[in-house]
């Protein structure tokens, strides 16, 4: 007996998306110059064309965000400036269904995580800092509380609406004005946003984005009427811009690559663990920073553990992002499908054994199946560099020490994961592991009141919470 | 007495706890600020710095381990014993700055004061900047401050002892190890301090001390893949923008200082977030 899942497709009819899109600055859409398009990537049915930011709009977005911030968000009570927050956050609940579908739409991520996981959060973000606004004094911890003034915000394709909130929230809150850029393949739902920002009256020029690809974030960079940066991305940008902005006098957060052990002791409740692995490197299709995208297995379970997770992986549903029963939907791009190949090919290589879920994709789009490599080393690029694709490696190990030591032992420090039934085991691994979220069984959950960020190369500062707050001050750690 | 030749300190660099001579073999001339001839302290070398952050780097594990109470009293029983030693300290100021005897034991008093305060954070920290976050659904979520390696300083020129204080103590407080390059010009009191802390309870390693030239040293420390954070308020400021372009190559946290409060210990602190669910 066969108990397939019947399509449950969520309806588009609630966006309506506009042929062509130009730039939010002062308050306003205004036209671009030049436009590029902006894809679905599980149909690559073009959606819009985006207009692409030169030095011109640049200016003129740092402008307006300068004005507003001298003529009107420095000089407002964080009171009233927490209130625009809230508003936001109100009006994101109230489109979060529109919000939901035209991110899906654009990213390609399964319209149940958009649903349930992104929008929900974002709106949270917003919500969160609101009420941090007239507190600052608290957040600053008997430092500063002046913001920095005009933020420069640039922001990834995989979560885009969410890493919007985590920007824009909190800057906001702090005081500063931003200009933000949506990533080149995934503007839409920050263009959406720009439509929230007049909905709820914020002042002009409080928000801008600025759409365009790499040319555009240099530019912002770049600019010499910004004070501060904030960028989410990879590891090699993150040192292009921390080399840029390195003599000036601008702060910077980054947040940026990892490759995250998931370490999974013999003690471990072993269904749980599989699931925390699955969902630790297949959220998103994989397209996550922090996602737990090396698989340390205790010598003792190594066998089961894999048996058990081929099973459950190969009931992971591939396809269409807006039918509700999709786990895991198309790969954000074609760039990052080749990327992904190419990676993939090299672990081949250099002798990891592949065994891939069985999946049919749908006829158009980018897709990439759910893929672990075993028989992997530390030495192996497939278990050092970041793949951001739905690809597991799998290492083993025989003492706890020795788990630490191989989850340690890479540049990056962002995320980690423990799964053990025994408490002070979780607390001794949670404090040798050298990351900035452990998850201890469990894995890749968020929360604005959640500190979220990176030790090493993964990056400067922390994202959520107080800690992430306090990044937008001058005060705390003296940038 | 009046007759009796006086003997003379040989000033050597501080590294795990021992004072060895430059490798390099290099010195550099001290005279008061009347002109009179000092000392001939060590002029450190690239060598040295490396030296120092092998040093810092075996040590900091086992400072980190110890707890935030003993620390605290470690770095307590520095600042007992520089109150003992206020005169020898205020001497050296005032031979090799020039500055009034009242102004140089004001330093003095500031410095053991300032040990002192900084001693005080080490239990709090975690009360200041940890959390118990309110999350959405059944989970217990908290952030705590970590040691984040070993960071490298450089003090300023002057105040030559309070601002080797300043450079050192909120490093190690939070469980850094640390390697400070002290005042060029008066780098006496730095190596008076190192004589401090070799008698002291601070285990070797955990305070490393050179002397010698920004110019020579800063370039290193900010390009040196082993050291995770910079403290630039000593450096002169026309080399801010190479040390910081330099220490992107690891992504260096480097900060430079105007005051001494809690922020600048939190700098060098990492904070680490753990979540674990709640349920039977």
């Amino acid at each position: 007996m066969s108990f397939d899942y019947a399509p449950a497709p969520e309806s588009r009819a609630i966006v309506k998306i506009k042929a062509k899109y130009g730039h939010f600055i002062g308050g306003k859409f205004v036209s671009g110059s030049k436009h590029f398009p902006t894809i679905n990537p599980a149909t690559e049915e073009v959606l819009s064309q985006i207009a692409l930011a030169g030095k011109a709009d640049i200016d003129a977005a740092v402008k307006a965000a300068r004005k507003a911030y001298t003529q009107i968000w420095s000089k407002m009570s964080g009171k009233e400036r927490g209130k625009y927050l809230f508003r936001i956050a109100r009006i994101m609940q109230e489109r979060s269904r529109e919000f939901a579908v035209l991110e899906t739409l654009d990213n390609g991520k399964p319209i149940r995580e958009s649903r349930d996981v992104d929008v929900p959060l974002a709106a949270a973000h917003f919500f969160y800092h609101a009420g941090w606004a007239d507190k600052l004094e608290f957040a600053a911890l008997g430092t500063s509380t002046k913001p920095h003034g005009v933020a420069g915000q640039i922001i990834p394709w995989n979560f885009p609406l969410l890493m919007l909130a985590w920007k824009i929230a909190p800057a906001l809150a702090a005081g500063n004005t931003v200009v933000l850029k949506p990533a080149e393949s995934t503007p839409l739902s920050a263009l959406l946003f720009a439509e929230i920002c007049q909905q709820a009256e914020l002042p002009a020029g409080v928000v801008n984005i600025v759409t365009g690809d790499g040319s555009t974030g240099a530019l912002i960079v770049n600019h010499p009427g910004i004070d501060k940066i904030a960028f989410t991305g990879s590891t090699e940008v993150g040192k292009i811009i921390a080399r840029a902005v390195a003599p000036t006098h601008k702060s910077l957060t980054l947040e940026l690559g990892g490759k995250a052990a998931n370490i999974i002791f013999e003690d471990a409740a072993i269904d749980e663990a599989i699931e925390g692995i699955v969902n630790g490197v297949f959220f998103n299709q994989g397209h996550v920073c922090c996602a737990g995208s090396r698989l340390l297995l205790q010598e003792s379970i190594a066998d089961e553990v894999l048996e058990k997770l081929k099973i459950r992986m190969a009931k992971i549903r591939v396809g269409d992002p807006m039918d509700k029963n999709t786990d895991l939907g198309a790969i954000n791009s074609k760039e990052q499908l080749l990327k992904i190949q190419d990676l993939s090919a090299i672990g081949d290589a250099e002798g990891g054994q592949r065994w891939s879920a069985p999946c049919e994709f749908p006829k158009k789009g980018f897709w990439f199946a759910p893929t672990v490599f075993t028989g992997v080393t530390q030495a192996h690029r497939i278990a050092r560099e970041e793949i951001f694709g739905p690809v597991l490696s799998i290492l083993t190990f025989r003492t706890p020490q020795e788990a630490i030591d191989k989850a340690n032992n890479t540049p990056f420090g962002l995320s980690a994961g423990v799964w053990s039934e025994k408490g002070s085991r979780i607390l001794w691994a949670s404090q040798q592991l050298r990351a900035g979220v452990v998850w201890a069984n469990t894995f890749n959950k968020f929360d604005p009141a959640s500190p979220f960020g990176g030790y090493k190369e993964s990056g400067w500062g922390r994202e959520g919470g107080r800690h992430g707050l306090s990044t937008y001050l001058k005060g705390v750690g003296h940038e | 007495m009046s007759n009796r030749i006086y003997v003379k300190k040989t000033y050597k660099l501080f590294i795990n706890g021992s004072f060895p001579r430059s490798e390099s073999g290099r010195t550099y001339e001290i005279k008061s600020a009347k002109g009179v001839f000092i000392a001939n302290p060590s002029l450190a070398s690239r060598k040295d710095l490396r030296d120092a952050v092998t040093a810092a780097h075996a040590a900091q594990a086992g400072w980190n381990k110890v707890s935030a109470y003993n620390k605290g009293q470690i770095l307590y029983r520095v600042a007992e014993m520089l109150e003992g030693r206020r005169a020898q300290f205020v001497d050296e100021i005032v031979s090799v700055t020039g500055l009034t005897k009242i102004k140089a034991e004001k330093e003095v008093t500031d410095s053991v004061d300032r040990l002192v305060w900084y001693a005080g954070w080490s239990d709090k920290l975690s009360s200041l900047s940890g959390a118990l976050n309110p999350v959405t659904g059944p989970y217990y979520n908290f952030t705590v401050p970590e040691s984040m390696g070993v960071i490298a300083a450089i003090a300023p020129e002057s105040p030559s002892l309070l601002g080797l204080i300043d450079a050192v103590a909120p490093i190690i407080v939070g469980g850094n190890t640390v390697v400070v390059l002290a005042s060029t010009k008066a780098p006496l009191s730095a190596m008076s301090f190192a004589e401090i802390l070799a008698t002291s309870d601070v285990p070797a390693g955990v305070i490393n001390i050179l002397t010698g030239k920004q110019d020579e040293i800063a370039p290193w420390m900010a390009s040196h893949m082993d050291i995770d954070g910079l403290d630039i308020s000593g450096l002169a400021t026309t080399s801010h923008s190479a040390v910081r372009i330099a220490g992107t190559e690891n992504l260096k946290r480097i900060y430079s200082f105007k005051s001494a409060d809690p922020g600048r210990i939190l700098a060098f602190l990492e904070n680490k977030t753990v979540w674990h669910p709640i349920g039977l």
